[in-house]
């Protein structure tokens, strides 16, 4: 049970590249913070920062109020499970749960009884005996946990541990991971690049990009008041539409069409300078079929063919595309729809709607949304003026 | 089937090709003096005396304790240096380190022979020549490139995400070295070591040159030295009876420790 805090922490490798630059948090005792980015956005190297397995530039790292810059991981009480699970291969399940009391030289008898332990909350009692060659993933990641558990260490970090399951396993491993911490109630630091595992998990999210922090808080603070164009685009799926919008007097132009602009955006993009253009972003889930709305609730209408119709049962996804003057291009954008299904360089529009709407595939479509849900950001530095 | 029937073929002819002249030397060396040069494959008269006259003779006996225990002492210190030159090799980034490996490959290639007056000329000037020590040098220099190179080939093939899970766990490097990286590196140290052990056993160069007596001198230089009972006659079944004899340490080495060679410790040590 520790509070870890972060102070202006940076890593420069020797080679002059900025992994971490100025990184700033206070991860209070209990808490589980999620460390979420695209590849190389430093998220790890923090991780293997508070571990110990990797040198602090600048800054310093504080454990329960000790600076712990200068110690060696051992002397950290830190537990961390891997991305590869890291098992050793020549020890049994039992020995690799007890590895860390056999350093720590407890006696054999009350190290018996804490693997056991641990191996009741992870199920795998019956695994004690087998060597990791012979389990399956999943199971080899549940002895990772155990090996982490059995000392009831101050804090746990994972990297990415959930990233070589299959898709089953690792929603099951999320809610499993997700009651163990609950019930443990360890200060946990969790490393991902899926954004679907940050916010489920996490009480709170940081960002990372290229090093830098983007924004921390909750995962509803994140999705509905992102900070930048790069948390707008990383966060939420599929991710928010964006398109190049331009303010008349009291409303926006754009291609969904002439939308008013409230008196407090309107005072919101004052302070940023009044720009002319700006980029306009709609999460999929603000659009709705306009038959499936109620005839008074019916605000902005946004007509257009749908090109790709996906039905999930609970909820269909249309793709409209559109004209490609609306497309953005925006280098916060590129790097936050990495790997993503969305195509950045095509204007698209895709809409979330209810399951029964009886929207097909060529035929037009009227969606319906509201000005509340459009988000205004600035085409040059990225920032959310809506905010 | 006409593929498996080629197959075979190829593998006989290559078995063949690699043990006739081994089966030849052990027919030679059960031959009775007399048919020695009947050229025929198996002897017309079986015998022994070919083995116990090479037990009998003092100087291969002597041979044989010089062969093992410079071949022990250099394998042993060899592989020590060795995995810790291959372990940093492997995991640490550090200025000079393709220069040590360089210079490692080209001792390893470097043509011995023309080492052997100068190594002569500095052994006799320091008091080394015909000791043990004055050969167990030389065998380390020889044998460490190789030790090097394969050890740090088996370091690689460790995860090192073992090293870092185990400092986590609370090791030191000393105890994460030695509770899971040593472990799971004994298959490489075990072939290395017996690699190690051959090249130091087969040697002939520095035996004959950097020796003057039977002090040191190791089994394979003992052998050149065998004389028939008179000048007329020639050691031709002794000679085999000794190769035999020399050969057989390493037979059973590779025979016993082949399973381990060949197995990789480490799966199952990451998804895989």
């Amino acid at each position: 049970m520790a509070e870890i805090a972060l102070n202006n922490v940076t890593k420069r490798y020797a080679d002059g590249t900025l992994a971490v630059d100025d990184f700033n948090l206070t991860i209070a005792d209990e808490e589980f913070v999620i460390l979420v980015g695209p590849s190389g956005c430093g998220k790890s190297t923090t991780l293997n920062m508070i571990a110990g397995l990797e040198d602090i530039s600048e800054g310093e790292l504080v454990i329960d109020g000790e600076r712990v810059n200068d110690r060696a991981p051992r002397d950290r009480d830190i537990a961390m499970v891997f991305q590869s699970y890291a098992l050793y291969p020549h020890m049994t399940v039992r020995e690799n749960i007890g590895f860390p009391l056999r350093l720590a030289g407890m006696d054999k008898a009350e190290a018996g009884r804490k693997i056991e332990n641990a191996a009741q909350i992870l199920d795998i009692e019956s695994l004690l005996d087998r060597k990791p060659a012979h389990l399956s993933g999943g199971q080899r990641q549940r002895v990772a946990m155990g090996r982490a558990i059995v000392r009831n260490p101050k804090a746990f970090l994972m990297d990415e541990p959930l990233s070589n399951l299959d898709a089953k396993l690792r929603v099951q491993m999320r809610t499993m991971i997700s009651r163990l911490q609950n019930d443990l109630g360890t200060t946990t630091v969790y490393v991902t690049h899926d954004q679907t595992e940050a916010m489920t998990l996490g009480d709170r999210i940081v960002l990372m990009r290229k090093g830098i922090v983007q924004q921390v808080g909750a995962p509803e603070e994140l999705y509905g008041k992102p900070d930048n164009l790069f948390v707008a685009g990383f966060i939420g799926s599929p991710s928010m539409n964006f398109m190049s919008a331009e303010v008349t007097g009291d409303g926006l132009e754009s291609l969904l069409g002439r939308t008013p602009l409230s008196a407090e955006t309107r005072g919101k993009l004052a302070e940023h300078g009044s720009p002319q253009q700006v980029i306009m972003g709609i999460r999929p889930e603000a659009f709705e079929d306009v038959r499936m709305v109620h005839a008074d609730e019916r605000q902005l209408t946004y007509s257009g063919t749908v090109n790709i119709l996906e039905s999930l049962g609970a909820e269909k996804y249309v793709y409209i595309d559109l004209a490609d003057t609306a497309a953005v291009k925006s280098e916060h954008l590129a790097e936050a729809f990495q790997g993503s299904v969305a195509d950045p360089r095509k204007a698209q529009l895709v809409a979330r709607l209810d399951g029964r709407s009886p929207a097909r595939e060529g035929q037009r479509i009227d969606l319906d949304f509201t000005a509340e849900s459009i988000h205004l950001f600035h085409p040059e530095t990225g920032r959310n003026i809506t905010i | 089937m006409g593929r498996n029937v080629r197959w075979s073929i190829i593998n006989v002819v290559v078995i063949l090709y690699a043990l006739i002249p081994v089966v030849w030397i052990a027919s030679l060396s059960f031959k009775d003096p007399s048919s020695i040069t009947d050229g025929s494959f198996i002897p017309n008269k079986w015998t022994w005396s070919n083995y116990s006259g090479i037990f009998k003779n003092d100087d291969f006996v002597r041979g044989l304790i010089n062969s093992i225990g410079i071949g022990v002492i250099s394998t042993v210190i060899a592989i020590l240096i060795g995995m810790m030159a291959a372990y940093a090799v492997a995991r640490l980034e550090f200025p000079g380190k393709n220069l040590v490996l360089g210079v490692s490959l080209l001792i390893s290639m470097f043509p011995q022979i023309s080492l052997v007056t100068p190594l002569f000329q500095i052994e006799r000037s320091l008091g080394l020549f015909d000791t043990w020590l004055g050969l167990i040098i030389p065998y380390i220099t020889f044998a460490l490139p190789l030790t090097i190179f394969t050890l740090s080939n088996f370091f690689r093939e460790i995860p090192w995400d073992l090293e870092k899970a185990a400092k986590m766990d609370g090791a030191t490097s000393a105890q994460a070295f030695r509770m899971v990286i040593a472990p799971l590196a004994t298959p490489g140290v075990v072939t290395t070591a017996i690699l190690a052990f051959i090249v130091c056993w087969n040697d002939f160069l520095f035996s004959i040159s950097l020796t003057s007596t039977t002090r040191a001198r190791t089994a394979p230089a003992t052998i050149s030295f065998f004389t028939g009972s008179s000048q007329f006659e020639d050691p031709t079944g002794s000679i085999a009876a000794a190769a035999v004899v020399i050969t057989i340490p390493i037979v059973l080495f590779v025979l016993f420790f082949q399973r381990r060679i060949v197995s990789g410790l480490t799966s199952g040590a990451v998804k895989g």
